[in-house]
Formats: C-alpha cells, structure tokens, sequence
C-alpha cells in the first residue's frame, strides 16, 4: 500500500508529487530529501523513517524515486514498483532524466493516476496503460533511426554489420501509434560479467547474469519464436550437441513464454495474449558462475617499483584476449594509488588514449575509446608522492576495468533465428544485438 | 519550497486562465492550465485559483479533464463549497458513453475526499459495480473503500459488501483483486473479510491470470488461511511451488512468507521452501537495480539465521563489485562472514583483505573489522592479514585505528593469536588519530607489554604528551598500562610512572583521572605483591566465542519479519556492535577494578564511587538453560521476587556483547538476549545464587533461598557494572 509517491531531482527539486491516501502532507517531501542528504557513507539509504511514515526509494537516472508507506509493505513490492515506475516513464518520455520528467510532468501525472488507485498498484504493463495516456510525449530531441554517427563513412554497409544505434530502442512507446506503418522489433542478448582475477592471474571469480530482452513496436503480432544456439544447456550434466555447447546455470523465463518446444530444438514462443503483454519484456534471465567458456577478456601484468627520488613507476601491460575481429570499447581502467599522491606524468602507447589522477576518489583512470582483440597496450605511471606510507604498494590496486564488448555474448548464447506469425505485411525492421557489460572486473595487483 | 514571488505567479495565472480569449482557444487554455499544474508540484500554492479551474473542468478534452482533476484533488479539502460546484460536473460524466470518461470522473469524485459530498457519490459508485467497462468497475470497488474511510463511523451498507463478495468472481482480474483490497479495508474492524475454503480456493486457481502486484496481494490475503486437513495444505503447496521459485522477487518473497505462514508445525517443510528460493534470492542479489539487491541481501541475512549452511557453496556470489556502494558492500561482508567454512577460509580472507585498502574508509574499517570478527572464531591464520594489513596502512589514520582495536578485540578473544599480533605492534604508534584507537593500543601494550621491546618508549611518547591530550579515557587507560608494565618491567619504567602520577595527581582536572591516579599511589604503598595482585587481571576471555558464533535459530523467530521493512531498517545499530563498538574493550575497566575487587575482598575502589560489596559470588555456576528455564518460570513461596529500578542510560545503548563481558567479570553469566531491538529489552542473567532478569533499567530479581544482604550486594554489583558501561550513542 503506498501512501505518496515523489519525485525528487538530485538537487532536491520537487518534480513530482502525488498523494494516494491523504495519510501525509506534501511536507515530507522536504523531511526526505534533508534526510537522505544527511546520511553518512555506511548507512543503508534504502529504507528510512520518519514518525510511522517509512520512505523507500530508488535511484534512476539520477533522480530520486520515493514511495512513502505507512503500513509494513513488502521492500521487494515496492522497489519493483519504483523500478518499473522508472522504467515506464522511460518507455513514454523516450529517455530519463531530470529535463524529461520536468517536460513530460503532466504525462506522469496521468501515468501515475492510472498505475497507482487509492495506493494500490493497478498495472504497469505498458500495453494496457496505452489505451488510457492521452497526453503525448514531449521529446527533448527529435527521434532518428539512422543516427548518422552509426553509418559507415562511405554508407557501404553490409547488412551484416548494419546495426541499430544503442537509442533506437529508447523512444516513446506512443509513437508508434502515428507512425503506423513502420513496425519494428529489438531482441537484444545483454550480459554483464563480474569477474575478479588474483594477483598470479588466476581466475577467482566469474559471473556472467544475462537476459533476452525483446522490445516489440508490431501493431499485430501475435506469436514469436526465438531459435536460440541448439548446443545450449542449462546446468552441469547436461550437454547437448558435439560442438562447443553453450552453458548456463540458472535459467529463467516469462510467464509468457511457451517452452513446449524448447527442451527439443531451443526455441521460445512467445504468446502476447492481448491485454498482458507489455511493450517490453524481459523473456528470458540466465546466469553462469565460476566458469567462463573462453578466457576472460583481459589480462594486466603490472610491474610496480619505487625509483630513487621516491616517485613510484607503474609499469601497465593489458592484454585483450578477444577475438582479432572483435573488438572492447569505453574501456575505462581504474587503478587506486597511494595515499599522499599528488600528480602522475604518463606515457602511453598511442594518442587515442587519455589518463588522469582522480585525487577525489585516489585513483587513474586511464581511458582507452577502443580495443581491438588480440592487441596489446602499455601504459607507464610514474607517480609523484612526497609523502608515502612505509608500504604503498600494499595500497595500489585492486585494478577495475569497465568496459563494453559490442556484438558479443561471453556465454556465447546467439539467436539463431526470429520468426514472427502471422507473416508481417509490409516492410519490418528486425534488430538482434548484442552486448556484454562488464558489472565489475576486478584484478588484483 | 516557495519560490519567490510566488503570488506574482499566482496573479498572472489567474490573468491567463479568465481571459476569453485563451479559453476560446482550446490548445492556449490546456497550456495554461498545464502552467497551473507545474507550478503545483513544484510547491507553489496556488490554492487561490481554484474557482478558475473548477471552470476549467468543464469540457470535452480529456487531457484537460486529468489536468484539473489532479489540481481539483489536491484543493478541495480547503474549498469544500467551491467543490459542490464540481460534483455536478462529475456526475454528468458518469453517464458519459465513453468509460473512459466514467472511469475517470468516477475516481476523482471519491479522490476529492470531502465527506460532505458521500450522498451525491454512492449512487454513481452502486451504479459503477455493474458498469459494462472492466476499467470502471476497478474504480468503483476501491471507490467504496475510500468513501468508507472518509466516514469510518457510518454504517456500512451489507448489500454493498455482499455485492463487493460477489464481483470477486469478476472476469477482470484487477477488479478481482481489488475486490480484496477495498473488502480488506471496509472490514477491518472485524479483522478483514472472511476467508473460507471456497474463497481461497477460487483465489489460489485465479493465481495464473494476474499479474505480479495481483498475486503478491493474494498470496498475502491468504496468509490468514487455515487449511482443514494436511492434505489441503499440501495441495495448495504444491499448487504455490511455481511461485515459489518465480522470476519476479516480490512474488517470490510473497509465497515464501505465505509458506513460512501456513505450516509453522512442519519445519522440514519450511526448510525445504528455503532451499527452493536460494536460486530466485540469489538472482535478486545479482539485480540490475541495487536497491533489489540490497533487499535480497538482507533477507538472505535472515535466511542465514536458520540456516547457516544455504549459501555456503555460493560464497563468491557475495563478493563485492567494484562500483557498488557502500552499504552493499557492508551487507555483502556481513553475509561473506557468516559463510566461512574450512574449504573456503583462504579465499574468503584473500577477498576481505582486498577490501582493506578501499577507497571509502568505512568500507575499509568494515572490511578489517570483518576479518577480525572472523579471527575471533579460532580460525587462527586470520591474524597474519589483519597483521601484514597494519604495517600497510600505518598513514591512514581511520585505518590503523580501526586494525588496532580489531587486534585488541582479536587477542581478548582468542589468546593464542597473541604472539602475532605483539610482533606487529612494534612501531605503531606515532599515527593514531582517534582516542578509540590509542585506547586500543594502550591497552594491547597493558597486557602484553612484557613481549613488546619497544613498549616503554612508546609509552613513554605517550606520557610526554600527556599535558594535550583530551580524552579522560586515553589517560585513564595510560595509567593503568604504566602501572601494569612497571609490575612486570619495573626498572625500564619506574621513572616515567613517577611523572606520570605526579602530572594526574597534581595537575589533572578531570576527578576520574585524578581519583584514580591517587588509587594506584595508595596501591603501590600497599607494596609489590599487592599491586601485582590487584593488578593481574585477566587477559583474555576465549568463552565469548561462543556469542560469536551463533547457533541456528528457528524460523519463527524471524518469519514475521520476512517480506517486511524490518530487516531492511536494522542495519545502522547491527554495524554499530559489529563495528567499531569494540566490545571487550570496555571490560578492561572492570577487569582491573571490579572483579580484582571481589577477589581481593575488602579492598575496593572504582570510578564511579560505588560501594563494593560484602559478596561473593561463585566463579563458574553452571545452569542449564532448560533448568533456568524451569526456575524462572516455578513461582514458589520461597523466591524473593523483587523489581528494582536502577537509573542508567548507557543500557540501551550497549551491545549485548559488552553487557555479557561485563557482566561475566562479575561471575553473572549471561543467559539469553532477545534481538537486539526488541523493546523492552532483556537480559536473562543468572549467578550461583541468584537469578535477575533485566528490562531496560528496571530488574526483576528471583532468589532462593531468601537472603536480604545477598541480594542487596548483588544489585550493587549489577548497578556498578550497568555504570561502568560504555555510554556509546551513534
């Protein structure tokens, strides 16, 4: 049950307010953001009090989504609600941010009124709340689909390499109401992989979490079926195929998906019954842990040593071990230094790449746009610290690498086809992506 | 937040919205109204242009309707006349062919909560139940739930309740559910509606059509239903096993507490319902969002209660990621810790140890006192990272603070570590910032100062910079660690000690201080023998283990809390005793006064002035807690039975290790807490002779056989202790 549900910029500004229940007045909302603020680094904001008014919030797009409770609700309920409040919003306003729900207040309000009667939830599939939002989005910057960044310099792409830019699935769910005609549907296989490798390089942890997503704008589509790798398997004894099988822990599926053919040939339909499907769905969720089918994607080898004059080198080599035609991008690579630094001078391998102390967070972050698979890069740190503890190098590292592995999966789950029923008329655009996220990749120095 | 020249804005709406030629215009009249609403929700009130808008409600768009409805319901409280004007509006639009349009006039009636306005609404509302449009009859089900709350006293209407029992048969789930919810409400006096078998079964074969929020609000409706047979139960188990291990969190943690409800009497079969969302919870701890994370990661804590071994082959699901914050992290160390089996000890400290150096100086501490809580559970090569960790952080001041008292916490606790831990403590002393942390060392070095070499001249730094230093604990510490070394290194520093209690006696301010230097000068005319025997307290406690390492606790203990705000809440005052409360610390006090003063006999002195009394009690009374159980609750004639209040804040502050500690000096033994955060608060204790329970600051007293002298000795050494407690407020 939820008494008021707000939203606060990150500044405090009021964005959004609306009480269900009459239990409390819009001055909590003040109350909440003084204490929120107030909170020191260890302790857990999720959940605070104020009187018998419990505020459980989540942060999305750097704003503060709060819900306030006066009777004991279910925490899982309520973060799921805020969370898909969030996303919600990003489905009608195309994208989240402060300037979007300040342009689209009155969208919200109009959402907000139709999920949430006398502070029970009402629904939020998408495709339902569609019949009764009547305001239309306000978009900050027009849609395109061929964002021109994303096309070749020449425009001889191949379909192949045709991909759609990563924003072209962020747009208004409304707008395809007008545009009628042009139906198109995303699959997109997202992976994020947290792995920690020890300082002699082996491998202590690795964890890939990844889901199906689908984000379909087909006014008539009734069936899908996805074709996944017929090598797949979930759990340990099973392995299908004489191939390299493609395996997972822990498999998870919508309550929309059929699976009555999976088992035999790997294919999921998917049965939007009308009136339940929302516009995108998460169809499936897997998990693999501790073990990774290839090597992971990056090695360092680092030699540290302090020089003479008390300056201390760091010597960075990083190794990508993807495959030569694959490559990393926004490789960002974080290494903490020694208390007591002061500058850095660098020398890297090629102009490309940047790196700059962060006295804030005591770190390097050493940037690199793009990484081919197969390459080596080197990096030299020469650390300016007067004041250095007795043992700095204790000090230096865990090193933290966050990147993204366009058109990869590191499971190396793939779709094999997409079939839509009944056959589409006109023209239909099918995207398949696919991306690898790193959640933390962590190596220990 | 007002915004300046808030009534300029006010007035120049005002201007727009009676102008004829922007109601003319329908776009400019929207844009307007939507300028009225902005300004709302950014705190300005605007309360005053509230006849303008009831104009405003009059029309045929849609969008302009929601728009005024949504300013309509935040003013009417304060226009209650102006509203009637509204009503008529509203009602006209019940009638409206589009339900839309019903729907929506239909909620807001209710939703401008005036009870003046109850008789023009039930009609549309009975008349909304058998609206064609599934969307309207959702609005009108819970319609009747807030017009029941704006007139809790009136009647409520059986026909309505019978109608709203019938629509729970309603083809359109929503208005099934919110069938429930609006009866729930309507009938809360009476405890809800009734659930009985055929209701529940109807619910549980509707489970399939709703969607999450549906199914969550049932499974919770049907906590309160008790099946007839075993075989009933059974079938609505297994009919509820697909939820159980359902992808969505909230549906999962809902049929986990409906489990943990319905068979109570059946622990294997709540056993088994754990086992089967580990996989669901450990999903939810690897979320996207990490606010679900946090959430999962608390609830497994209570999972773990029951269940230490669940999690046990997933450890490295635990291992904190780089970017997350803080407060994840400390729960995942937390959880880290309890997981810590001989297989994977190596890899759980090499992981702790990475955390030692993090950024956030919380998590650091965190992180070291997590290796320390681990030391204490006798897996002894805990030392060597905690140990190896200090030379590494002897410049960061929160840090080296925070591996001192975790090595003092380590050896009071496990004695055989003792000998790593004083070969890293030579040479940490100049950078300890904190009066916690040079407390901390000081006292390491009082008990083991005769295996430091380097323990005079670090105390000796000390006592130099006696005259600034501000802490009356830091001082009342030194002198007891100068008295203790010059017992067992009398000629290395019998020279300091002299100033030492030269500077306390003569110029020190602070009475404590003062007293107490006095204390140990009458002590060492007493001679040598004397002093060593006042002196030699004890140096560590290996039977607080066993607080440590918890054993299993039932599932009822925290089957109530489950699916709740609860266990999210906790987390400040857990880290608080977990952290850097430093438990045993605060015995040392008490170690060299109090339990060497019961010992010695007559001899007596504390800080506080009290009284030691002429009582003895024995040193390990061994009570079963079956037999303590039985004597506690036997009510016969020869107890004392006696409350008595004694007035100490520090009580509620105190972790229950310190009160244990405390009290175990003494030779009270500590029978049973309850949680931590349970008011009023108990403490179970008992002694050879005597047995007390206390309740915050009032102690109830049993004791056989009477004895008015033993039992007024035993309240002064309860009082002296409940004193001599840490006062630690965070």
């Amino acid at each position: 049950m939820i008494s008021q549900v707000f939203i606060l910029s990150s500044q405090g500004d009021h964005l959004i307010y609306k009480d269900f229940r009459g239990e409390a007045g819009s001055d909590v909302v003040g109350v909440f953001y003084e204490k929120v603020t107030a909170l020191t680094g260890d302790q857990p904001p999720v959940v605070m009090n104020h009187g018998d008014l419990h505020f459980v919030h989540v942060r999305q797009g750097g704003l503060y989504w709060v819900a306030t409770t006066t009777a004991d609700s279910s925490p899982f309920t309520l973060i799921e609600f805020l969370n898909r409040l969030a996303a919600l919003v990003k489905d009608y306003c195309g994208s989240l941010c402060e300037k979007s729900v300040q342009m689209n207040f009155a969208l919200i309000y109009e959402l907000l009124d139709e999920v949430v009667d006398y502070g029970y939830i009402q629904t939020t599939s998408s495709d339902v709340l569609k019949n009764f939002i009547q305001t239309e989005a306000v978009c900050s910057k027009p849609f395109s689909l061929f964002d021109l960044s994303n096309v070749g310099l020449f425009g001889a792409e191949t379909q192949q390499s045709k991909v759609a830019p990563s924003s072209a699935a962020t747009r208004p769910v409304q707008s395809s109401r007008e545009q009628g005609g042009k139906s198109e549907i995303f699959v997109d296989v997202i992976e994020r992989m947290s792995v920690v490798i020890g300082s002699n390089g082996v491998v202590m942890k690795a964890d890939v979490e990844g889901e199906i997503r689908v984000k379909c704008f087909m006014p008539s589509c009734s069936e899908m079926r996805i074709g996944l790798n017929e090598e797949f398997s979930i759990g340990k004894s099973q392995i299908r195929g004489y191939g390299a099988a493609v395996r997972v822990d822990e498999c998870s599926f919508h309550q929309a998906v059929r699976l009555d053919e999976f088992s035999s040939s790997r294919i999921l339909r998917l049965c939007p019954s009308p009136g339940e499907s929302s516009n995108e769905q998460t169809v499936m969720q897997y998990q693999l842990s501790d073990e990774l089918p290839s090597a992971p994607p990056f090695r360092l080898y680092p030699t540290i040593e302090r020089d003479s004059g008390g300056r201390l080198l760091m010597y960075l080599k990083l190794r990508c071990d993807l495959l030569p035609r694959s490559a990393a991008i926004n490789v960002c690579v974080t290494i903490p230094v020694p208390r007591g630094s002061v500058s850095v001078s660098q020398e890297l391998s090629s102009p490309d790449q940047s790196a700059e102390l962060k006295l804030q967070s005591r770190a390097i972050e050493w940037r690199i746009p793009r990484f081919p698979g197969g390459t080596q890069l080197s990096a030299l740190f020469k650390l300016e610290a007067p004041a250095l503890g007795p043992a700095p190098l204790m000090e230096v590292g865990p090193v933290v690498l966050a990147f993204e592995l366009p058109h990869l999966t590191v499971t190396g789950l793939q779709i094999r086809f997409l079939r839509l029923s009944p056959v589409q008329p006109g023209p239909s655009q099918r995207w398949i992506r696919y991306v690898t996220h790193s959640d933390s990749y962590v190596i220990r120095v | 937040m007002p915004y300046l020249g808030s009534e300029d804005t006010v007035r120049e709406l005002r201007r727009h919205l009676s102008n004829p030629n922007v109601q003319s215009d329908p776009l400019r009249y929207r844009s307007s109204i939507l300028k009225v609403i902005r300004a709302m929700s950014q705190g300005v009130d605007v309360a005053g242009l509230f006849s303008e808008m009831v104009k405003a409600c009059a029309t045929v768009d849609i969008v302009q309707k929601k728009l005024v409805y949504v300013f309509l319901c935040s003013y009417a409280t304060l226009n209650p006349e102006l509203s009637l004007l509204v009503i008529n509006t509203l009602r006209k639009d019940c009638q409206d062919p589009n339900p839309m349009v019903r729907s929506l006039a239909l909620r807001n009636m209710v939703n401008l909560r005036l009870p003046s306005l109850a008789e023009y609404v039930e009609q549309p509302l009975s008349a909304g139940l058998r609206d064609r449009a599934a969307c309207v009859r959702r609005v009108a089900v819970l319609g009747w739930a807030k017009l029941h709350n704006l007139q809790p006293a009136s009647e409520i209407d059986a026909a309505v309740v019978n109608e709203l029992y019938g629509l729970l048969r309603d083809p359109d789930p929503v208005v099934m559910v919110n069938c429930l919810r609006a009866l729930e409400e309507i009938l809360k006096e009476e405890g809800g509606m009734a659930i009985n078998k055929p209701i529940t079964h109807h619910l549980l074969n509707r489970l399939g059509q709703l969607d999450v929020w549906g199914q969550c609000e049932v499974l919770r409706v049907l906590q309160r239903y008790r099946p007839q047979s075993e075989s009933e139960l059974f079938d609505i188990l297994s009919l509820l096993d697909a939820s159980l291990v359902s992808p969505h969190p909230p549906v999962m943690a809902a049929t986990l507490s409906l489990f943990l409800v319905l068979c109570p009497d059946l622990p294997a079969v709540s056993f088994a319902a754990l086992e089967r969302v580990r996989g669901p919870l450990l999903a939810a701890c690897g979320s996207a969002s990490r606010e679900t994370r946090f959430t999962a990661l608390c609830h497994i804590q209570l999972l773990l209660r029951s269940l230490p071994g669940l999690m046990g082959a997933h450890y490295k699901r635990f291992f904190c990621g780089y970017a997350e914050p803080a407060y994840i992290k400390q729960r995942k160390m937390q959880v880290l810790v309890e997981l810590v089996n001989d297989d994977n000890v190596a890899m759980l400290l090499d992981e702790l140890r990475g955390y030692c150096t993090d950024v956030n100086a919380d998590t650091a501490q965190a992180a070291i006192s997590a290796i320390g809580e681990r030391a204490a559970t006798s897996h002894t090569r805990c030392t060597d990272p905690v140990t190896s960790h200090s030379a590494a952080t002897d410049r960061c001041p929160p840090l080296s603070s925070a591996v001192v008292q975790t090595m003092r916490d380590l050896v009071w606790v496990c004695p055989q570590c003792s000998d790593t831990v004083c070969s890293a403590l030579e040479g940490c002393e100049e950078t300890l910032q904190d009066s916690q942390g040079r407390q901390a060392l000081l006292w390491l070095l009082a008990v083991h100062g005769e295996r430091v070499r380097s323990a005079p001249y670090t105390l000796e730094g000390f006592i130099d910079g006696v005259r600034g230093e501000a802490s009356p604990g830091v001082k009342m510490e030194l002198l007891t660690t100068t008295m203790r070394l010059f017992v067992c290194r009398p000629a290395e520093t019998q020279d300091m000690l002299g100033r030492l209690l030269h500077h306390c006696i003569e110029e020190e301010t602070d009475m404590c201080v003062r007293d107490q230097a006095l204390l140990y000068y009458r002590l060492l005319r007493c001679g040598m023998e004397e002093t060593r025997r006042v002196l030699g307290g004890r140096r560590s406690e290996p039977s607080l283990g066993v607080l440590i390492g918890r054993p299993a606790e039932p599932i009822s203990q925290w089957a109530s809390s489950f699916n709740t705000l609860e266990p999210l809440k906790q987390g400040a005052g857990e880290t608080e005793t977990t952290g850097r409360a430093s438990p045993q610390h605060v015995t040392f006090d008490l170690d060299s006064d109090l339990s060497d003063t019961l010992n010695s006999g007559g001899f007596s002195f504390s800080p506080a002035g009290v009284q030691a009394p002429p009582l003895t009690l024995s040193l390990s009374p061994a009570l079963s807690p079956e037999e303590f159980e039985r004597l506690w609750t036997q009510r016969r004639l020869d107890y004392v039975c006696l409350e008595e209040r004694i007035r100490c804040p520090a009580v509620p502050h105190c972790s229950p290790q310190s009160l244990q500690a405390a009290m175990q000096l003494v030779n009270i033994q500590t029978l049973a807490f309850t949680a931590a955060h349970a008011s009023p608060w108990r403490v179970y204790l008992y002694t050879h002779a005597q047995q007390a329970a206390q309740e915050e600051v009032k102690v109830t007293l049993k004791q056989r056989p009477r004895d008015e002298k033993a039992l007024q000795g035993f309240l002064s050494i309860l009082t002296a202790v409940l004193h001599t407690l840490p006062f630690n407020t965070h």
